[in-house]
């Protein structure tokens, strides 16, 4: 069994699955439901001054769906708590006192003025919670107030508001990022700066779920209007991974405590993320579609690939991908590949002939001998993984990899060893290559 | 309430009317909606796919499906119907296991195909629901052809002429069309009166005449009709049943195919006589569908006996499995000898058990058994009544019983078409006679415009 326990900036959780701030703990009630389930630690859904904000009794939720009904999207117009502080407050300190095993962390969202965050920072320490997450994210409704993503674009807030928390609390400070701008490093940087224990990202992304037809209405459609949401679920985990392995290999904010979001849904994913860097991870969207028991796979599956590979500890292996996430011009382009269709799977559906055909490099046959028969034509095969992508069927299409110094069938040369474009001569401003390849988004 | 007779045990009325309704219901129910889309994104959308090519008619399978995926049900319809007119007939009755179905690519990577021809009965029951008429017919040309047979082949060549804006007449020997869609499918495929719904959405193109109880040899003649019309097509099926080769005595032995349709066209399932115990002689879907529909009116022991082994019988593994799941029990090589009667009233069969020999020809000698009945259903296939089509001066060349066409289904008289059951090459099939009929109109319009241009030339 290897050891799942997670230490995050000194919050210490048994597992390092935790429910981001969200509409799955809003309250006592669901938050201790998911402790029940197994949940390492919670984000307690973001407080905000009282009045509380007050929620559109219309839909709220928006879903991109398969054919299948299969959820591979999902949006909300869902603001902060629309319960009252002092609730909140006296909730968090009995969930805190009933779990003293598990991470309670508190989600904030007040005014951009330092009186407002002094105001509440004791209240919240007070309650025996284990930190605090700056809700910088959220895109929707509250940005519109000067909160939320507002905040979270403008670097110099983003610090200055850090700042402020950290004066005013002993909690450790967590960032919570938007990924609603254009270059994720100056917020991370921004809250580095501002002193920062950790960043946490992705908050969800500006969307609009689609167009209600008969309405004329963005969707989810409220009284024949729609406004724009925030996305998340598994469509945008491939963004989130990309922005949290930017920060993870960024020469000024590497080695900063990262808890990855966006579109967690299996074990798998979870330890993608911390491989590329995330020291724990946040999960909302597949709670809100499968309930808080998807939990136990989480564990159960990160346990059985951690004893698979030997990794006895969350950091045997995080941030183990992050050296490898390198710019496209340190790629090697002597690397080749060939696809290669394994006869006794392949069912003669013909996807990779045709997308091969129409759209890449017409280097398929879809005959031999009269007979219905998919081939790859090594002449013509840049081993571009489209056939490999379309395939119904798992492996039967894999890429094989042309040996150093074996002739290219398409090239009629032989492969040759590590070569990239800084490097190249068709580039017209080569660089030399110094030692390994390098990251940086920012040079 | 039963006409039961005096020796036999042969009666109506043995079940009650719950039990008939139970078992006569839709044998395959529809998809709901939700099934279907579910159904429908098990397509993988494979290129030059094989079911197309396995369909006679050609239907674009994963194009209607992805229509279906994307909530575009009228395209689908459009995509099925404009190939197959019949389409919602066909998507109960076909075998679609060893067509569409059969040629899945699903089932080599899971045995589970997608099931089409519910989602091709979901298409099309979508559009008739919703009574959208997709065709119009074409401008007129002014050309009369004469189809005889509404069955599926003439109704078939009968639309595709009036796409095609020639006027059509449609001789039928019977009080209905729909040929055996009416009159011969097992009625748990064809619930809710869809034969006819059928036709009707066919029919309301336009152009189209029906001239019903006109049969080919007594009301009409192929030399008059040549004469009269500019074309003529032939779709008149197999009238005749083949015979036993055994002694026949009068009471208890009767033609399955007569059954069937007495049984389509009753209004009321508890009028339907069966037997105790009922042997149906025979391997095809005929068999199949008169044994199922005979044990579900309440027979006893029902037992098909068939004089080959289960891989070289007419019906597909699946309909022999859905007769033994109705109860029907499948006696493989035997052959009859002779029928066992007591005061000229059958009371069973003796059978003899077959082999092939050392040339694989059949041959009997084997065992002998008897199998107690008091009812025996011959389906052992259906001959083309040449008589029809004698008595007139046109001689049309035939191929093994049947009528003989080209690719084109033109007989060997100018002039002639013929396509469905009554055709040589053909199976048997209701989607091969929708085919035939639509090839042999596209042909038919063919020759009379080029013949239009010779005429426009010289003229």
């Amino acid at each position: 069994m290897a050891d799942l326990r997670c230490n995050f900036v000194g919050i210490h959780s048994p597992n390092p699955f935790w429910l981001a701030s969200a509409p799955p703990t809003d309250k006592a009630y669901n938050v201790n439901r998911a402790f029940e389930a197994g949940w390492g630690g919670v984000v307690w859904k973001t407080l905000g001054e009282d009045p509380p904000i007050v929620n559109v009794s219309g839909p709220r939720y928006g879903a991109l769906l398969g054919t299948a009904r299969n959820l591979v999207g999902f949006n909300n117009i869902e603001l902060i708590t629309d319960r009252m502080l002092d609730d909140n407050l006296r909730e968090i300190r009995q969930v805190k006192r009933d779990w003293p095993d598990r991470a309670l962390a508190v989600s904030l969202m007040v005014p951009c003025e330092e009186q407002a965050w002094k105001r509440i920072l004791p209240m919240v320490e007070d309650t025996g919670a284990d930190g605090i997450e700056l809700n910088f994210g959220c895109p929707h409704g509250m940005s519109e107030r000067g909160m939320g993503s507002a905040v979270g674009q403008v670097p110099e807030y983003v610090e200055m508001v850090t700042r402020w928390c950290k004066e005013h609390t002993h909690l450790p400070v967590i960032v919570k990022l938007t990924p609603n701008v254009t270059n994720i490093l100056q917020p991370a940087r921004a809250a580095l700066r501002g002193g920062a224990d950790a960043v946490s990202l992705v908050n969800t992304i500006s969307s609009i779920m689609g167009v209600d037809l008969d309405l004329m209405s963005p969707s989810p459609s409220v009284d024949g209007k729609g406004a724009h949401g925030g996305y998340c679920g598994p469509a945008i985990k491939p963004i989130a991974l990309r922005m949290v392995g930017e920060i993870a290999r960024d020469r000024e904010s590497a080695g900063m405590s990262i808890s990855g979001i966006g579109g967690i849904s299996t074990w798998r994913d979870a330890a993608e993320f911390m491989a590329l860097g995330a020291h724990n991870v946040q999960v909302c969207t597949a709670a809100m579609v499968y309930g808080f028991k998807v939990v136990e796979d989480m564990i159960d599956g990160l346990n059985n690939w951690m004893d698979e590979k030997g990794h006895r500890t969350l950091s045997a292996f995080v941030g183990k991908a992050v050296p490898n996430f390198v710019d496209w011009e340190h790629l090697n382009l002597n690397y080749t590949v060939k696809a290669h269709i394994d006869q006794d799977l392949c069912i003669k559906c013909g996807r990779c002939y045709i997308a091969c055909e129409d759209t890449s490099h017409q280097s398929i046959r879809n005959e031999k001998d009269g007979q219905r028969h998919f081939e790859v034509i090594d002449e013509e095969c840049v081993g571009c993984n489209l056939c490999v992508n379309v395939c119904p069927v798992e492996n039967c299409i894999t890429l094989k990899e042309l040996a150093i110094g074996s002739i290219d069938p398409r090239t009629g040369r032989a492969v040759q060893g590590y070569g990239s474009w800084s490097t190249h001569p068709n580039n017209p401003t080569p660089q030399a290559e110094k030692g390994k390849p390098v990251a940086g988004l920012l040079k | 309430m039963s006409d039961r007779d005096s020796k036999s045990d042969i009666r109506s009325g043995r079940l009650t009317a719950e039990a008939y309704a139970r078992n006569f219901a839709d044998a395959h129910p529809p998809l709901a909606p939700n099934q279907a889309l579910i159904e429908s994104d098990r397509c993988y959308f494979c290129h030059d796919a094989p079911c197309i090519q396995a369909c006679p008619t050609q239907i674009d399978i994963p194009s209607f499906i992805r229509k279906i995926a994307t909530g575009n049900v009228k395209g689908a319809a459009h995509d099925i119907l404009k190939q197959n007119i019949m389409g919602a007939v066909c998507a109960r009755v076909c075998p679609t296991e060893v067509l569409c179905e059969g040629a899945c690519v699903r089932n080599d990577q899971e045995h589970k195909p997608v099931a089409i021809g519910a989602l091709q009965r979901h298409a099309t029951d979508w559009l008739f629901d919703r009574r959208i008429q997709l065709f119009e017919r074409g401008p007129e040309t002014g050309r009369r052809i004469a189809v005889v047979g509404g069955g599926p082949a003439g109704l078939s060549c009968a639309h595709r002429l009036s796409m095609l804006g020639h006027s059509v007449t449609v001789f039928e020997a019977r009080d209905k069309l729909g040929g055996l869609n009416e009159y011969g499918v097992a009625a748990y495929k064809v619930t809710g009166l869809i034969a006819q719904r059928e036709v009707e959405y066919l029919l309301e193109i336009g152009g189209i005449e029906n001239r019903l109880r006109q049969r080919l040899g007594r009301d009409i003649v192929l030399s008059r009709l040549r004469q009269d019309y500019d074309a003529v097509f032939l779709g008149i099926g197999l009238g005749g049943v083949n015979a036993l080769g055994v002694d026949e005595p009068p009471a208890g032995v009767f033609d399955a195919i007569a059954y069937i349709e007495k049984l389509r066209q009753s209004r009321d399932l508890s009028q339907m006589p069966v037997g105790h115990g009922v042997v149906v002689i025979g391997g095809g879907m005929t068999a199949i569908d008169i044994a199922s529909q005979v044990k579900r009116l309440g027979a006893e022991d029902v037992t098909i006996v068939y004089r080959r082994g289960p891989q070289s019988m007419g019906a597909s593994h699946k309909e022999q499995a859905w007769a033994q799941t109705s109860g029907v029990r499948i006696k493989h090589w035997a052959r009859p000898l002779r029928l066992l009667a007591r005061d000229g009233v059958l009371t069973a069969v003796e059978f003899e058990q077959t082999r092939l020999d050392s040339q694989g020809r059949l041959a009997g000698g084997g065992d002998k058994f008897i199998v107690a009945a008091d009812m025996v259903f011959k389906a052992i296939g259906q001959m083309l009544i040449k008589d029809a089509l004698d008595g007139n001066a046109d001689v049309l060349e035939m191929k093994s019983g049947r009528i003989a066409v080209d690719a084109e289904r033109r007989t060997s008289i100018p002039g002639v078409w013929a396509g469905g059951d009554c055709v040589a090459g053909g199976q048997d099939l209701t989607v091969v006679a929708v085919e035939d009929g639509k090839r042999a109109a596209l042909s038919i319009d063919r020759h009379l415009r080029a013949v239009s241009k010779t005429e426009a030339r010289h003229g």
